[in-house]
């Protein structure tokens, strides 16, 4: 990296900068070299900042309305929906940027999966990146209790009844938990602190993910290994900053459409019930995001195992790094994984659909097969297709196959052709 | 670690580690305490209940302690079901005479032991209850008999305060 004799033009600036590089580190990122060849899919890191940033700032608008009481916390909601000044506004973007924040996830995740982004040296950018998708997680789920409607608080009483399922202190925990016998204030009051604090962890994780990603620098569409700064890079700004802006613009098109348009078609109309604890709604469903897990959970007929499958599922993900053995990274050389690759995003898929489908007959039946697809990808399937699988030769630099650098121009033309 | 006898600073520095240990575990135990139930919501700990409107075969739902509670006054056919299933065919096999002390009253947490939903009255295989979430099938004993609910629904610690009133808790 060439900022490390960076200095500032000006006497105060480098005053200032002797004290505290800050300079250094805006240089640093500018300058920061990128591979040229990043399509949009590597678009996704800066609309997930946005959507984190967008998250914190409705999120505390929201806090200043809202009331953290089991009798009063439904009614403050819609307070906020009639009462406060572009109340709805700021709502509707808060409730449905949690599920474009997941949509720009799931894209971000599974572009890592086809080129590979989460091998050596890359593997902590990965693991952090799992830890922040889980804090999403936990933050999201949170955050749905919080209007105390039916499925707020059906869907709290669930999911935190997974943790009874643990042999001996499972019961213990969720009393304390809940901080009492059922889902009551308490609850509450403790997932509203909870969902509070939990943004802010994350974007301690993204500065850590992004500062781990600066070391070795990104991954590229080809995969390979490329000479920093050279001429198969290009600085950060203005090259990748106006590409990156662009491609946020698209998502905001896709994001204003919900918030203006269907602003309620990704949440349960249920949930403009308030919470009784007398009755539960006919069919309980989580949120869109959360599916996949949800058929994973229901498609096991035992209560422990169930949970450990579900559990299981995201993680097996930390240890994907190890799980896939072939040392090449972009799914362009390899013909066999990327077949495999699309069956995986079709079985998560089709996981999802189930989850939302009651758990009975056929659709329990698909859902048990996706599972038992689900883990045999990662288990089996990643790890014998290293040995197995006979790769396409890859290029030795990014302008490589352009320039016709190799020794048949036959074959250059070929590595084109799968670039673009 | 050679073969060298422990020094002073050694002992200083294990006694030091396991002091500090304590110190953090006395200040630990306060913050994770804090959201065990309180003393509050333990004092609502009790609750009688007037069951004498309550004709055969009808059941009414109480709160006590946050969650529903079924009591339910079981009719002939009902009692007979429950005490006529054989052991072997449950899940988590318990008689009907430990669960209902006066057979026709049952009374028990009305929270499905798999996810903690409340089953549906009068329905499902079993004549029972039926978990609309997950898909359990409770027997008129308030047995789990199909679902993947591990355990028959809770029966709460109660008794007949006089002939019409219940004291749950």
């Amino acid at each position: 990296m060439s900022d490390h004799d960076y200095k500032p033009k000006s006497k105060v600036g480098q005053w200032f900068n002797d004290r505290l590089p800050l300079l250094t580190l805006a240089n640093h990122l500018t300058d920061y070299p990128t591979p040229k060849n990043l399509n949009y899919w590597w678009t996704f890191g800066g609309i997930l900042t946005f959507c984190l940033i967008t998250q914190i700032i409705t999120g505390l608008t929201l806090a200043m309305h809202y009331i953290a009481h089991a009798d009063m916390a439904f009614e403050s909601v819609e307070h906020i929906m009639r009462d406060v000044n572009y109340g709805w506004l700021i709502r509707y973007i808060h409730a449905n940027g949690a599920s474009m924040f997941f949509l720009a996830v799931y894209i971000h995740i599974f572009r890592s999966l086809f080129y590979g982004s989460y091998k050596s040296p890359r593997e902590i950018i990965w693991i952090l990146g799992i830890i922040i998708y889980l804090l999403m997680m936990a933050a999201a789920f949170m955050g749905y209790v919080l209007p105390w409607g039916q499925m707020s608080f059906w869907g709290a009483t669930v999911i935190t009844n997974l943790f009874s399922a643990i042999p001996l202190v499972g019961e213990g925990i969720v009393t304390w938990l809940w901080g009492g016998y059922s889902v009551d204030n308490p609850t509450l009051t403790r997932f509203f602190t909870l969902h509070y604090l939990i943004p802010f962890l994350i974007l301690g994780l993204v500065v850590l993910h992004i500062w781990a990603l600066h070391v070795p620098g990104n991954n590229n569409p080809v995969g390979i290994d490329i000479k920093k700064p050279s001429k198969d890079t290009v600085p950060f700004h203005p090259y990748i900053v106006i590409k990156d802006g662009f491609a946020l613009l698209m998502f905001m098109i896709v994001f204003a459409f919900f918030v203006f348009y269907t602003p309620n078609i990704l949440g349960h109309a249920d949930n403009y019930i308030e919470a009784n604890p007398m009755v539960t709604p006919a069919h309980i469903v989580p949120e869109w995001y959360l599916l996949p897990f949800y058929a994973i959970l229901r498609s096991v007929p035992d209560k422990l195992l169930g949970v450990v499958a579900m559990l299981s599922a995201i993680l097996i993900l930390a240890a994907l790094p190890w799980l896939d053995t072939s040392k090449i990274r972009s799914a362009v050389f390899r013909p066999l994984y990327k077949q495999f690759y699309w069956i995986l995003v079709a079985d998560v898929l089709i996981l999802g659909y189930v989850g939302a489908m009651p758990a009975e007959g056929l659709y329990l039946l698909i859902a048990r097969v996706a599972t038992a697809y689900y883990f045999l990808h990662f288990l089996v399937i990643l790890p014998v297709l290293g040995f197995k699988e006979r790769t396409l030769p890859v290029p030795l630099s990014i302008t490589e196959p352009i320039l016709g650098g190799s020794p048949s121009l036959a074959a250059a033309r070929h590595r084109e052709s799968k670039i673009k | 670690m050679s073969d060298k006898k422990p020094k002073r600073r050694d002992f200083l520095f294990t006694a030091t580690t396991a002091v500090g240990a304590v110190g953090a575990a006395a200040v630990v135990w306060p913050m994770v305490d804090q959201m065990n139930p309180d003393a509050s919501v333990k004092a609502l700990a009790s609750t009688e209940v007037d069951v004498s409107s309550v004709k055969p075969g009808n059941t009414i739902t109480v709160l006590w302690r946050g969650k529903p509670v079924f009591i339910r006054r079981r009719t002939k056919e009902e009692i007979e079901e429950a005490r006529s299933v054989k052991m072997e065919e449950l899940i988590h096999p318990e008689k009907d005479e430990d669960r209902a002390k006066n057979p026709e009253w049952l009374v028990m947490v009305g929270v499905c032991t798999h996810l903690g939903c409340v089953p549906l009255n009068d329905k499902g295989d079993y004549n029972g209850w039926f978990c609309p979430c997950h898909g359990s099938h409770y027997d008129t004993s308030g047995r789990i008999r199909k679902g993947p609910a591990p355990w028959n629904m809770e029966v709460p610690k109660y008794e007949f305060v006089n002939a019409n009133t219940i004291k749950i808790g």
